[in-house]
């Protein structure tokens, strides 16, 4: 009771009259804080391990040597066909083409429309800003489906082929963007826009010149990131029927051996691929920032 | 002690600090004037090694310091710390933590990431705080404190260095006149109990004339005046900004004494 009342004896308290004492106290409470957090982390971490490998078919480290087995297998048996590889490049590159085409559409019609989600959803700046909820909930709805289960809708009702390919990424894509967006749009600097709005501009003419041009490097930067990934959400879908390159990794690698030579050639194109947007995509970035 | 050679720093086309030499044989408190753009930073930092010469040669005690890499130029950087005009401190770390940062030479990322400070190396950045008049603000974070008081904390860091050069680039500059005067009075106090080198940027002339042994004049990075303070005359100060005779020192002087009466004012608005 009275260690309520009074708190615990002097001793025990930092001196506030001695500013390196009580800062050498706080600092000691903080690392002592840090310690403990240290040690639960470790402690979950390792805990969670234990509870995944008892659910595991296999053991972690029973299984850990076999990690190469699969890779090694498909590159030795390439290696062996290696004289095929060239060929093999020039087979698939038409559907390399097809499967860029699908991301490069879905990346356009998606940032499209997630410039317009993030314009709607981002706080000072929206034309409507009792409707930010709405538009931010319609992003979050949107990337929260995975690309797969609306591509299996839409090849359902339109049959399989590019269309539902893009329609189902760009869904996706847009929602996604649309908070990237959002997010650099929210840091951009005000000071533009007040000096438009002193002008007498509208809306629309103060996000097309003061906020636009700000955030224009980073959407492009966040777009081209986007595209990389929807190249391989492409490939993927090939999968489920909706062709491209996937469609041919599809058929290389269900029956295991004997066409492991195409498996790599069609990653070794897809690697390419993406190696090749990354470069253009930071030239592209740099000649937006810098101007030349 | 600090001789600097034909040092040349060019940037695309243009020669940012040309062909600038000088030697500094004690360890004096020198300022460096000259308007925006004459090369005043570039030459601090390259001395800090923050950027790097395109030709020439800074040497310390003897060794050139331009040429360092690595760790032996980390720790020439520990021991010729800098203020830079926007504070440049940590902003959302406590006040203590930042003057800590001085150490930051001497520690490893382990260290570093678990706060693992000795209790003599905080009673030190204590002490430095409280002789700079701001103990108090230690718990405080950086971000939290008035424009002066960052500039001590940033001035607290560059003493816990425990350095042989001090480089401030424009520290007053973002200042009101009353701090900007407790920043210089602090940096001489500094120059004269350790007996540290000090090298200032400074825009106001008579701020210059005040506190520096010694004035460094630079025009589109040459050297063109290299004086002691009494031989800064209005007329060498417009050789150095390249003004016309119009050019008034008085009109933009920070100086909270002077002609500051009523005839003044109605001359000045007239």
């Amino acid at each position: 009771m009275v260690d309520i009342t009074f708190g615990p004896p002097p001793g025990d308290r930092p001196d506030l009259t001695n500013p390196t004492a009580a800062y050498i106290h706080q600092t000691r409470r903080k690392r002592l804080y840090g310690f403990i957090l240290l040690i639960l982390f470790v402690a979950l971490i390792a805990s969670g391990f234990q509870v995944a490998e008892d659910r595991n078919a296999g053991g972690f480290l029973s299984g850990l040597h076999q990690i190469g087995a699969f890779p090694s297998e498909v590159i030795s048996e390439a290696w062996r066909n290696r004289a095929n590889l060239p060929a093999l490049v020039i087979q698939h590159f038409p559907s390399l083409i097809e499967t860029v085409n699908i991301a490069a559409a879905a990346t356009l019609l998606g940032g499209l429309l997630g410039a317009f989600l993030a314009l709607g959803s981002t706080r000072h700046l929206a034309r409507f800003p009792a409707l930010t909820p709405l538009f931010r909930r319609t992003a979050d709805i949107m990337r929260a489906i995975p690309e797969i289960v609306i591509a299996l809708v839409l090849i359902f009702i339109l049959g399989g082929g590019p269309v539902p390919a893009v329609l189902a990424i760009a869904f996706h894509t847009a929602g996604a963007l649309g908070k990237l967006f959002s997010e650099s749009a929210e840091n951009a600097d005000l000071k533009p826009v007040e000096g438009l709005t002193s002008t007498g501009a509208t809306w629309s003419q103060q996000i097309w010149l003061g906020i636009i041009p700000q955030v224009a490097p980073n959407w492009l930067s966040y777009a081209l990131l986007r595209f990389e990934i929807n190249i391989r959400a492409s490939a993927i879908l090939g999968f489920v029927g909706s062709g491209g390159i996937g469609y041919d990794l599809k058929l290389a690698m269900q029956w295991g051996g004997g066409k492991y030579d195409q498996v790599v050639a069609i990653f070794a194109l897809l690697f390419c691929t993406i190696v090749l947007v990354d470069q253009l995509s930071g030239y592209a970035r740099n000649r937006l920032v810098k101007g030349h | 002690m600090l001789k600097v050679s034909s040092v040349t720093r060019i940037f695309g086309q243009k020669a940012a600090v040309d062909n600038v030499s000088f030697e500094i044989d004690r360890a004096a408190f020198v300022g460096v004037i000259g308007r925006s753009g004459a090369g005043k930073s570039t030459l601090l930092r390259m001395m800090n090694r923050l950027t790097d010469a395109s030709s020439g040669e800074i040497s310390f005690e003897g060794r050139n310091v331009l040429t360092l890499q690595g760790a032996a130029k980390r720790a020439w950087q520990g021991q010729c710390a800098m203020i830079f005009q926007q504070f440049n401190l940590v902003p959302r770390m406590d006040v203590a933590s930042n003057v800590l940062h001085g150490l930051l030479n001497q520690r490893s990322t382990f260290a570093t990431m678990f706060n693992l400070w000795s209790d003599a190396d905080i009673t030190r950045a204590m002490q430095i705080l409280d002789r700079l008049g701001i103990a108090e603000q230690a718990p405080k974070r950086a971000e939290a404190l008035s424009g002066g008081q960052q500039q001590r904390v940033a001035i607290a860091r560059a003493l816990m260095q425990d350095p042989k050069v001090i480089l401030a680039d424009e520290p007053i500059a973002s200042l009101d006149p009353m701090n900007a005067q407790v920043v210089m009075d602090a940096l001489r106090r500094i120059h004269e109990e350790d007996g540290r080198m000090v090298i200032a940027n400074l825009h106001t002339l008579d701020t210059a004339r005040r506190y520096c042994d010694r004035v460094i004049g630079m025009r589109d990075g040459r050297v063109v005046f290299d004086g002691t303070p009494d031989q800064l005359t209005t007329g060498v100060a417009r050789d150095i900004y390249g003004a016309d005779a119009s050019f008034n020192e008085s009109a933009t002087s920070t100086a909270i004494t002077g002609p500051r009466d009523a005839a003044y004012a109605d001359a000045m608005l007239a």
